[in-house]
């Protein structure tokens, strides 16, 4: 018997080699953060990426969490093994783009691999975050999204509110919530607190967030996000909460559980978030674009990204490297993109995948699908509005989430605690340039 | 002297400890040596430039606000939750000693949330304190208190000490309870027919036997709140808010694992590394000799 088994496993060795050799695949291993239903989608992209053609073959696999991956894929490069492409999240692109001995940017492994590659075709507010100030682009977007208005309509009829007309403004969400309170709800609650209501905040009132064109001028940027009106903003927020016009759900995505049982009546969150919420929700609920202040002559501009991006490690074959090219070509084409963001609600990548999704007709059924894009595309981006590149951001989030903390329990008033978030934040950005050099 | 076990062969001694060695080195020897290492140099994450800074990391993170207020908070949450997990245990282990009937179901019930790990009890307790969804919070606010630990951090605090006690006392329970055995009844029966009051019996007789016990366990207890509830503190409440439970040990995962920023985190682990020898050594220099066998 024992020595059955040596022969099944000698002979299983043999025959795996062979079959190796015969064929000559590329094996393309692509690192991936997405588990659940989203892995699934993952990997049949890939697996019919590897129907479609028999010389490479991409092997996903699932590695955790963003930053799990994004760990994962640094300690495989220091040990000389790294994935050929790793999915990075948004806010881990300016480590990325630093590390230049470590990764390839994806218009480098475009042009040698000969294929066509055309940057326009993609949706300039979602590549811009991905791109060098001289329109190159760094790594292949993949799953984006944007913050949006989320409102309860039974809520709103029961509150005697129009439910087609959302508030647009912060003061309008402001009576809205009062007379919402009145009916039982309370008013609104944001995920992604640093994300919506900070950096997407500044974009969407065309306002900076640091210095050098948020960052993507060069290294010795700095934060300036304690304006008067970022400091109205989250005073006002603060302020808000007495009347619970407001309330804090918690870091990340906690507070969702607010809005899909009802506690509060809007909700700001990613526009990734409508599939949970579908399922979550026992009510009727739809979405509209983030509020903003009126005030404000540069608002509503545009918003930016979150999400996650593909990068390519370096360390590869040439023929490797044109299986990623080979790739990301089929991962860019219309078919695959609409799949996409039809399946998930990310935002699609190209503007043809735009077109196609808004032929099916898909976008009059899921009218809320449409609103993340609307808004990303509302004016040109500018300056300030085409996404943020901060190193050390990873650390900043924390560091933002905690000073917010510390304003809404009255600790600190909002210019306190902003001043002290962008004084630490500028530390962080100077040790970034410091390592960096 | 003449019992002492003599080894014929030179090599056979070396080679029975061998096993024992080689994991050391392996598993502590050649990953904290790398830690001293990497905690003198600024390196970006990629490992692609490399410097040597000296105690740059150390001045830098002594002279870090969140770094000193992560000490504060450690201090108070472990200490909170040895006293805690160890007065609460020793309550029961008396009260276990001194029942009959049922003794074993009552002792298997203590000890059993041992035998959940941390981070399970973390997300136990997370979801019944849940500030939206969480039967205890929702009870809470039935009787007016609002209950919010992802706002307010001395809930926060109170929410993690809790759970870690909770898991602990089963730990010590087991411990008490056996020193509890170990005392011979004579003393107490003596006292009683002397006339002590079971509290008076407690106190000046119990209680001074169960020491070397009690000792060991607060050393345990605050090695096991430094170091063990990472999982609780990182379920929970990740360090927040505001850095209320931002304790040394969750630092060091965040700023290693999320910020990447290996220098100041192993500049933060070689710290700890010395406090764990320290506490050994009060373990084995002070605690143990003074202690009363």
């Amino acid at each position: 018997m024992k020595r059955f088994g040596l022969f099944l496993i000698m002979a299983v060795f043999v025959l795996g080699f062979s079959v190796t050799t015969a064929q000559a695949v590329t094996e393309i291993n692509w690192w991936h953060a997405h588990g659940g239903r989203l892995g699934e989608k993952v990997n049949s992209i890939a697996d019919n990426f590897n129907k479609l053609q028999n010389k490479y073959k991409v092997v996903a696999t699932y590695k955790g969490n963003y930053s799990d991956t994004m760990t994962a894929g640094i300690a495989a490069f220091r040990s000389k093994n790294p994935p050929h492409i790793l999915q990075v999240f948004e806010v881990g692109t300016a480590s990325m783009m630093s590390a230049r001995g470590a990764i390839n940017p994806v218009y480098e492994v475009m042009g040698e691999s000969g294929l066509p590659f055309d940057p326009n075709v993609y949706l300039s507010t979602v590549t811009g975050y991905y791109t060098t100030n001289e329109g190159k682009m760094l790594s292949m977007p993949f799953n984006s999204s944007t913050p949006i208005l989320y409102y309860n309509v039974d809520a709103f009829k029961k509150a005697g509110l129009d439910p087609d007309k959302p508030p647009k403004t912060w003061p309008e969400v402001a009576d809205y919530s009062r007379k919402l309170i009145k009916a039982g709800y309370s008013g609104f609650s944001t995920a992604w607190i640093s994300w919506i209501h900070l950096e997407n905040f500044s974009a969407w009132h065309n306002i900076p967030i640091g210095t050098k064109e948020n960052g993507f001028g060069g290294l010795d940027t700095e934060f300036i996000f304690n304006s008067p009106l970022h400091v109205k903003h989250i005073q006002q927020l603060a302020d808000w909460q007495k009347e619970k016009i407001f309330v804090y759900g918690g870091r990340r995505n906690l507070g969702n559980a607010k809005f899909s049982s009802g506690e509060v009546a809007m909700y700001t969150e990613s526009s990734a978030g409508y599939a949970g919420f579908k399922k979550t929700c026992e009510f009727e609920f739809r979405t509209s674009m983030l509020p903003y202040w009126p005030e404000a002559s540069g608002a509503p501009q545009n918003t930016i990204i979150g999400g996650a991006s593909l990068w390519v490690m370096a360390g590869h074959s040439k023929d490797a490297y044109t299986g990623v090219a080979t790739f990301f070509t089929y991962l860019s084409s219309p078919a695959v993109q609409a799949d996409w963001h039809q399946f998930t609600g990310y935002l699609p990548i190209t503007t043809d995948a735009y077109y196609l999704t808004k032929g099916q007709g898909v976008y009059e059924k899921k009218p809320g699908m449409e609103t993340a894009l609307k808004q990303m595309t509302l004016n040109k981006p500018t300056s300030n509005s085409k996404g943020l590149r901060f190193g050390n951001f990873v650390q900043m989030r924390g560091v933002v989430y905690n000073e917010l903390e510390a304003i809404f329990t009255s600790k600190k008033t909002a210019q306190e605690g902003l001043d002290k978030a962008v004084k630490e934040g500028n530390k962080l950005l100077r040790k970034f340039e410091k390592a960096n050099k | 002297m003449e019992k002492r076990v003599v080894f014929k062969q030179k090599l056979l001694p070396y080679f029975l400890i061998a096993p024992q060695i080689i994991i050391t080195l392996v598993f502590f020897i050649w990953p904290a040596s790398q830690a001293v290492y990497q905690s003198v140099l600024q390196e970006d994450a990629f490992g692609l430039s490399r410097k040597f800074v000296g105690l740059a990391n150390f001045a830098y993170i002594f002279t870090d606000e969140t770094y000193l207020n992560s000490i504060y908070v450690t201090i108070i949450f472990s200490f909170s939750v040895a006293a805690i997990a160890m007065s609460v245990s020793l309550l029961l282990a008396a009260m276990a000693d001194r029942v009959i009937k049922g003794a074993t179901t009552y002792k298997t019930l203590i000890i059993w949330p041992y035998a959940v790990a941390p981070v399970v009890a973390g997300v136990l307790w997370y979801f019944l304190f849940n500030p939206t969804i969480g039967i205890v919070a929702i009870y809470l606010k039935l009787y007016g208190y609002e209950w919010n630990h992802s706002l307010n951090g001395g809930q926060a605090m109170f929410l993690v000490i809790f759970t870690a006690a909770w898991r602990e006392i089963s730990y010590n329970f087991l411990f008490f309870l056996a020193g509890l055995q170990a005392i011979p009844k004579p003393f107490i029966e003596a006292a009683a027919i002397d006339g002590a009051s079971p509290l008076k019996r407690f106190w000046t007789i119990t209680f001074p036997l169960l020491s070397p016990t009690t000792f060991f366990l607060v050393v345990m207890n605050v090695v096991y709140a430094f170091f063990d509830t990472f999982g609780v503190i990182h379920v929970i409440t990740a360090g927040g808010p505001n850095y209320a439970t931002n304790i040394m040990v969750f630092k060091v995962y965040h700023d290693g694992f999320l910020s990447l920023d290996l220098g100041s985190s192993s500049a933060q682990s070689v710290i700890l590394m010395f406090i764990v020898i320290s506490l050994t050594v009060v373990q084995f220099r002070y605690i143990e000799r003074k202690v009363y066998y």
